[in-house]
């Protein structure tokens, strides 16, 4: 019984990290209509970064998470926007969803090729000593990573729901061309929302290095499971990607412990499916229309 | 029996309300016309019979039969088709491909489409309107190539195009010039006379006014009034709604 | 106009045939897989380039024809009867995931072929007893008509010619037909498309779900041509390639498979000696079409037939009236 409450934290860990991704993702979708297929990859150069400025620059670890936060927020999110973004977003989804995939390619190769195609190690942030609960132990880094997430999807529902930057991007996510003659200027919002998700891969970078070690290619495995999240729970809602994020760490945890680590993908992909079938807007997703 | 009814339809964006519980008949052979200020629930309201929209309440009837949840192909097949106040064209097809498009699902089920080659009857069809509307000179150009009011023509033709039972125009006349307006008008009134339905949308008032019989007034998505040309002329509500507060 | 385009076939048509007489081994048979990913790109410009609908999982909808070949044969069954398979398991799978995904917008679509090409590669990979496992099937046999073989790479080259000319002419031949004008309606304007009485839904299907059987022929024909395949021939970044083929060709242009399938799978060798930087040049290249150049290498194409043309027959088109289009663009 112990094993299944460890579990769960662990899960919860792994799927709080999914849950930044994810979310960051859907905010994309909402505000421009970008299907990020590089979201994986604005994970892991992240992590890179502050490779970089732990070990080379030395910097102190908070010094090097700011940075780290800063360098990512530009490149991924201001750089991005201003050369692909604003030129493709007037041609439709598809030109957009090719570059991403050009994009991805491009900072998982470069890595490979100019860094290094070995896994780096990332000092762990939290203290590895088990936390002891009962009978139960604890890793008090899942734990933290669970709090940590909590405190930045807790920060950032705050700011949608209380700020009107966020007020700006609920209408633009509901209506376009309605936002525009609201007076909201949607390519600056679209500008915001990209630098607000490299903000939240680099947190979730960062959390997620630890676990998974720092590689050229794990961003792949991270953007599926985005996706996987961001679609389980809903395409139009954060609250979805948050719930979606957590249901596929979990789900994979234990399908992973319990039934074969082999096919350990594969049932947060049968949840996938189903959820498709059956509700293909999301479990808390609203239908989308032309309006 | 009304051909086209609409009760109770509602339609919110974003905790604003488009449309709210309006409910009007069309019957048949009429040419109704719909006016109201910008933003009254014009547009919204032809999007939701012809779901493009779904409506958030109400039902949409068609000759009795419920088309409320139908997609915007299932209420074409019906036979009611209409222009778009944003012209909405295939404009990388020519002016002819166009006219045939918006007959060719009419008839013939999904298999027929791909083994039916010859498309002569369509095609006379769309010569005939290419000539009826003036677009004879350009019926080889692409629609994004044509004009303004060529394009709005072409739009027009489309809605003609499926031998429909109810045309509903959204601004038709709208940055037409008026020579233009002139030929659309005998063309709406001659197509009314040979037996076919029209619901316009128009601002152009001296237009509406000689056109329609009937006009319902929509303001801020609610119908604030139903009547002959006169007495919507008359009725101090409509002025309100147009220049009051 | 006419003349010139039946003179580019007739000429394409001879030097298609003498291929296997100039070239050597290992040319040829990337002229043959050239041929094969040509195939399966028309299927994908089907779906993706006409009717707007995007897969991920071209790849795994070709390894259905390259399984059944592999599986198939070594059962006495004929070559074309394990193609007939592929393609129409192809078939019914592009039905069965199109259905749900075609409810909503087409995202969703991405995110469903994706997972379903990492499904069937876990499926081809765990499924010992049929698919050989990581281990792949080797030994696979080339067709053979009675006493006719197509055992050599110069015969079998011709045997995968013979299949792209049926599936160029029956490509042509579709989107020739009004289905092929519905397509170009969704394309063009999905929304208007519906309004004209278009089944978004009957036609995405069909584009896709053809698209996908293009795909199991591809796969039925790659099998013999390695004699060998595994799992990892279908995984996801092959679809990738595929969809990289399309876009960078041209989207929903006849001529677009041709130019993407000849550049994408001939990049490759020539840029072999920059070795690690392939991936790094190639991405880069394709960022910068899609900024400077989004209608793909038709637009070069577009603007040599022009030149060509107009050299010989003054403008070909009357130009575009000054007036801008007003026509808006489909939400």
């Amino acid at each position: 019984m112990t094993d299944v409450f460890q579990l769960l934290v662990a899960g919860l860990s792994i799927g709080s990290i999914y849950a930044m991704a994810a979310i960051g993702f859907v905010l994309l979708w909402q505000t421009s209509n970008t299907i990020n297929f590089a979201q994986g990859e604005f994970v892991v150069l992240p992590a890179f970064v502050m490779v970089l400025f732990l070990t080379v620059f030395r910097f102190p670890f908070a010094a090097a998470f700011v940075a780290t936060v800063i360098v990512s927020t530009l490149l991924l999110g201001l750089l991005v926007k201003k050369v692909l973004v604003e030129r493709l977003l007037k041609m439709g989804v598809l030109p957009l969803v090719i570059a991403t995939i050009g994009l991805s390619m491009l900072i998982r190769y470069s890595l490979q090729q100019f860094w290094t195609p070995l896994a780096l190690p990332f000092p762990a942030i939290f203290s590895r000593q088990p936390i002891r609960v009962g009978g139960v132990i604890f890793s008090s880094e899942e734990v933290m990573n669970v709090l940590s997430a909590a405190i930045v999807i807790g920060t950032l529902q705050l700011l949608i729901r209380r700020t009107k930057l966020g007020w700006a991007m609920q209408a633009v996510a509901q209506n376009r061309d309605l936002a525009s003659v609201l007076g909201i200027n949607v390519s600056r919002l679209v500008g915001v929302t990209f630098m607000l998700n490299a903000a939240l891969t680099a947190v979730a970078a960062v959390l997620i290095a630890p676990v998974y070690l720092v590689k050229y290619d794990i961003g792949i495995g991270i953007g599926l499971k985005a996706f996987y999240a961001a679609i389980i729970g809903g395409f139009n809602q954060i609250r979805g990607a948050l719930l979606g994020g957590l249901l596929v760490g979990l789900v994979e945890t234990y399908s992973a412990a319990y039934i074969s680590n082999q096919f350990r993908d594969a049932f947060a992909l049968v949840i996938l499916i189903g959820v498709l079938l059956l509700k293909p807007e999301g479990l808390l997703g609203i239908k989308e229309e032309w309006a | 029996m009304s051909l086209l009814e609409i009760r109770q339809l509602s339609k919110n964006f974003f905790h604003l309300s488009a449309l709210s519980l309006v409910s009007l008949s069309v019957e048949p052979g009429e040419l109704l016309g719909l006016i109201g200020p910008n933003g009254s629930g014009k547009t919204t309201l032809f999007n939701c019979v012809t779901g493009v929209l779904r409506p958030s309440r109400g039902h949409v009837l068609f000759k009795g039969e419920d088309i409320t949840k139908l997609t915007a192909d299932g209420v074409y097949h019906r036979g009611i088709s209409r222009t778009f106040q944003l012209i909405q064209l295939f404009p990388e097809m020519t002016v002819l491909e166009n006219l045939l498009m918006a007959a060719q699902e009419r008839k013939g089920t999904l298999f027929s489409r791909l083994l039916r080659r010859d498309e002569t009857e369509e095609m006379d069809r769309a010569l005939n309107l290419v000539e009826y509307l003036g677009l004879s000179g350009v019926k080889d150009n692409l629609a994004a190539n044509l004009s303004y009011g060529q394009q709005k023509l072409l739009d027009f033709g489309m809605a003609l195009m499926p031998d429909p039972q109810v045309i509903l125009l959204d601004e038709p006349m709208a940055g037409v010039n008026p020579t233009m307006i002139k030929a659309l008008v005998t063309h709406i009134q001659d197509l009314n006379a040979q037996g076919y339905t029209f619901v316009v949308i128009e601002h152009n008032m001296e237009v509406v006014m000689s056109l329609c019989r009937r006009i319902v007034v929509l303001s801020q998505g609610e119908k604030i009034a139903e009547g002959t040309p006169a007495e919507i002329h008359d009725n101090p509500a409509v002025m309100d709604a147009y220049f009051g507060t | 106009m006419r003349g010139w385009r039946t003179l580019g076939i007739l000429v394409g048509a001879v030097v298609l045939l003498l291929f296997p007489l100039v070239l050597e081994q290992y040319k040829l048979y990337l002229a043959s897989l050239t041929l094969v990913y040509l195939i399966l790109a028309i299927g994908l410009n089907l779906t993706l380039g006409y009717a707007g609908q995007i897969s991920l999982a071209h790849a795994g909808f070709m390894s259905f024809g390259a399984y059944a070949v592999a599986i198939l044969v070594p059962l006495g069954v004929p070559f074309e009867g394990g193609l007939v398979v592929g393609v129409v398991i192809a078939f019914l799978w592009g039905l069965v995931l199109g259905f749900p995904a075609l409810k909503v917008k087409h995202h969703y679509l991405a995110m469903v072929t994706l997972g379903f090409n990492i499904i069937v590669f876990l499926v081809l990979r765990n499924w010992e007893s049929l698919t050989g496992g990581s281990f792949g099937i080797s030994g696979i046999a080339r067709p053979r008509w009675g006493p006719v073989r197509f055992q050599s790479d110069r015969a079998y080259y011709y045997y995968i010619l013979g299949w792209t000319v049926l599936v160029v002419a029956s490509a042509h031949w579709i989107l020739h037909s009004r289905w092929g004008r519905a397509f170009r309606s969704i394309r063009e304007n999905e929304m208007r498309a519906e309004v004209v009485g278009v089944s978004l839904r009957n036609y995405k299907l069909m584009a896709f779900a053809i698209g996908s059987a293009y795909a199991g022929v591809g796969g039925a024909l790659f099998a013999p041509l390695l004699t060998y395949i595994d799992p990892g021939a279908f995984t996801l970044d092959r679809s990738i390639q595929f969809l990289m083929m399309v876009v960078m060709g041209g989207l929903g242009r006849f001529e677009g498979p041709f130019l993407g399938a000849v550049v994408v799978t001939l990049l490759p060798e020539l840029l072999r000696a920059s070795e690690g930087f392939y991936l790094i040049i190639f991405s880069l290249a394709v960022i910068l079409m899609m900024l400077f150049m989004p209608k793909g290498l038709v637009e070069i194409w577009d603007w040599m037939v022009r030149k060509m043309t107009r050299r010989r027959h003054g403008p070909a088109h009357p130009p575009a009236p000054p007036e801008p289009a007003a026509v808006l663009e489909p939400k």
